[in-house]
C-alpha cells in the first residue's frame, strides 16, 4: 500500500486541497465509506501489492496519460511523479507526447440510425515509431486505448480489445486497464469538483468573516 | 488464449431508451462455479454473480468489491442529495459520454424515484440540449460540466448551484454521482455491448 499523509488525508483530498476539519473535509466525512473506498481503490490500482497482469511501471504510465489528457494540473503532477519514481524514460516521453495528443472529448460515433446527427470526429491518437520503442508495444496499445477511453469513449468497440490481445493483452490485463483508465475519469473530476466546492467554501468563510 | 467474443444474431441499439436492454460481454466473464470466496467478496452481493458485466470484473476482484462499496455509498446513503437527482446525474452523464446501455439502467431509476417522466425522457431524446427547468436543469449542466474534456469546472459552477438553493452536501454528492458515473460508463463501453432483450 501506497504513503499515507501524517493528517490522514486522502489522495483525493490531497489533491482537491482539502484541509482537515474544513467544512469539506467534515462534509465528505458523512460519506464515510464512499471516501475509503475511492481512496481504497488507488492503492489498488496504483500500490498493488501483487500488480498480477499490468505491472507497476505500466499502471502508473496509463494513469499518467489519463490524468494529462484531463488536464488538471495537480493530479497530472502527482502522477507524473509517480512515474518518474519508477520509470524517468517513461515519464519524459509521456511529457513530450502530452504536449502534443488531442484532450478534445467527449465525441465519437453513435450506431446507424437517429443518433447519427449527433456524431462527431476527432484526433485518434497513434504513438509514433519512435515512441512504440521506448512503450514497447504492449504499453503502446494500451496508451492508445487510454486515449480512445478517455476522449472518445463511444467508439469503444470489440476490435480496440483485438488489438489489445495482439499487442499481448490478457483477459485479466484488460479488465484491470479498464478499471485503471475509467477510474482515473472519475478520480480527476472527483478532485475537480471538490477543489471547486473547497475554493467556494473558504471563499464563503473570508467574505463571512469580513463581515463579522 | 484470449479471445474476443463476437455476436452473430443481435442489433446495436441506436437510440437512448427507457427500455430494459441487455449488456453482452466481448472477453470471457469468470464462470459462476468457478468463483471463489474472494470472488464474492468482490461482487458484494452474491445475488450480482448473475451478472455477466460483474463477473467479468471479478477478475480484479478486490477492485470491484472498492468500487461495489463506493457506488453503493454514492447512490443509495441516506440524506443529501434526494436519489432521483443522483440517478438523474448519472444519466446525464451516460447521455453525454454515450452509454446507452447505463442510461436506460439510471434514466428507470431516476423516473422511479421522480415520477417525472418528461424530465427523464427529454433527457435521453435530446441530451445537453434537453431544456429542462429548475433543479434538475442544474443537476445536468453539473454532471455535463464535470464530464467534458478541459477541466473546465470551477467555483462559478458551485455558486450557480448555491444560487438555486443546493446546499453544500448536497453539491458534494452531485460531484461524487456525476464523476463515478465517468467510472461507470468507460467499463461498460470499453469491456461489451448493449443489446436488444
Amino acid at each position: 500500500m501506497g504513503q499515507h499523509s501524517a493528517d490522514g488525508l486522502t489522495i483525493i483530498e490531497q489533491l482537491a486541497g482539502i484541509r482537515p476539519g474544513s467544512p469539506v473535509a467534515r462534509n465528505y466525512q458523512r460519506r464515510a465509506v464512499a471516501r475509503e473506498q475511492a481512496e481504497l481503490s488507488y492503492q489498488l490500482l496504483l500500490y498493488p501489492q501483487i500488480p498480477g497482469p499490468v505491472s507497476l511501471e505500466e499502471r502508473r504510465a496509463i494513469a499518467t496519460f489519463v490524468a494529462g489528457l484531463y488536464q488538471n494540473p495537480v493530479t497530472h503532477r502527482h502522477y507524473m511523479a509517480l512515474l518518474r519514481d519508477v520509470s524517468p524514460p517513461w515519464a519524459e516521453a509521456l511529457t513530450q507526447v502530452l504536449q502534443q495528443a488531442s484532450a478534445n472529448g467527449p465525441w465519437g460515433t453513435y450506431p446507424q440510425g437517429p443518433l447519427s446527427v449527433e456524431d462527431s470526429t476527432g484526433e485518434v491518437w497513434k504513438n509514433t515509431p519512435e515512441n512504440e520503442k521506448i512503450f514497447g508495444f504492449r504499453l503502446s496499445a494500451a496508451l492508445e486505448h487510454a486515449h480512445l477511453l478517455a476522449t472518445h469513449p463511444r467508439d469503444a468497440n470489440s476490435a480496440a480489445l483485438a488489438r489489445l490481445v495482439a499487442a499481448g493483452w490478457t483477459e485479466d490485463g484488460l479488465v484491470v486497464l479498464s478499471q485503471l483508465i475509467s477510474f482515473l475519469s472519475f478520480q480527476v473530476r472527483i478532485v475537480s469538483g471538490f477543489s471547486a466546492l473547497a475554493a467556494s467554501s473558504s471563499a464563503q468563510t473570508t467574505q463571512g468573516a469580513n463581515h463579522d | 488464449m484470449t479471445s474476443i467474443l463476437s455476436y452473430s444474431n443481435t442489433r446495436p441499439v441506436n437510440k437512448f431508451t427507457l427500455s430494459q436492454l441487455d449488456w453482452l460481454a466481448w472477453i470471457t466473464p469468470l464462470a459462476p462455479e468457478d468463483l471463489t470466496q474472494r470472488h464474492y467478496d468482490g461482487l458484494v452481493d452474491s445475488a450480482r454473480e448473475k451478472s455477466a458485466y460483474f463477473r467479468l470484473l471479478a477478475r480484479d476482484p478486490d477492485v470491484l468489491g472498492a468500487r461495489t462499496r463506493l457506488d453503493k455509498d454514492i447512490f443509495y446513503s441516506s440524506g443529501g442529495l434526494p436519489r432521483a437527482e443522483r440517478e438523474l446525474a448519472a444519466t446525464a452523464v451516460s447521455r453525454y459520454n454515450g452509454c446507452i446501455y447505463c442510461a436506460s439502467v439510471h434514466a428507470r431509476f431516476s423516473l422511479q424515484f421522480s415520477k417525472n417522466e418528461q424530465d427523464v425522457q427529454n433527457l435521453l431524446d435530446n441530451g445537453k440540449k434537453a431544456a429542462l427547468s429548475g433543479r434538475n436543469a442544474d443537476v445536468v449542466r453539473t454532471a455535463i460540466r464535470l464530464t467534458e474534456s478541459g477541466n473546465h469546472f470551477g467555483e462559478k459552477d458551485i455558486e450557480i448551484l448555491k444560487e438555486s438553493g443546493f446546499s453544500e452536501e448536497e453539491i458534494l454528492d452531485l460531484i461524487q454521482a456525476s464523476a463515478f458515473f465517468n467510472w461507470a460508463n468507460r467499463l461498460m463501453l470499453s469491456l461489451g455491448e448493449a443489446s436488444e432483450y
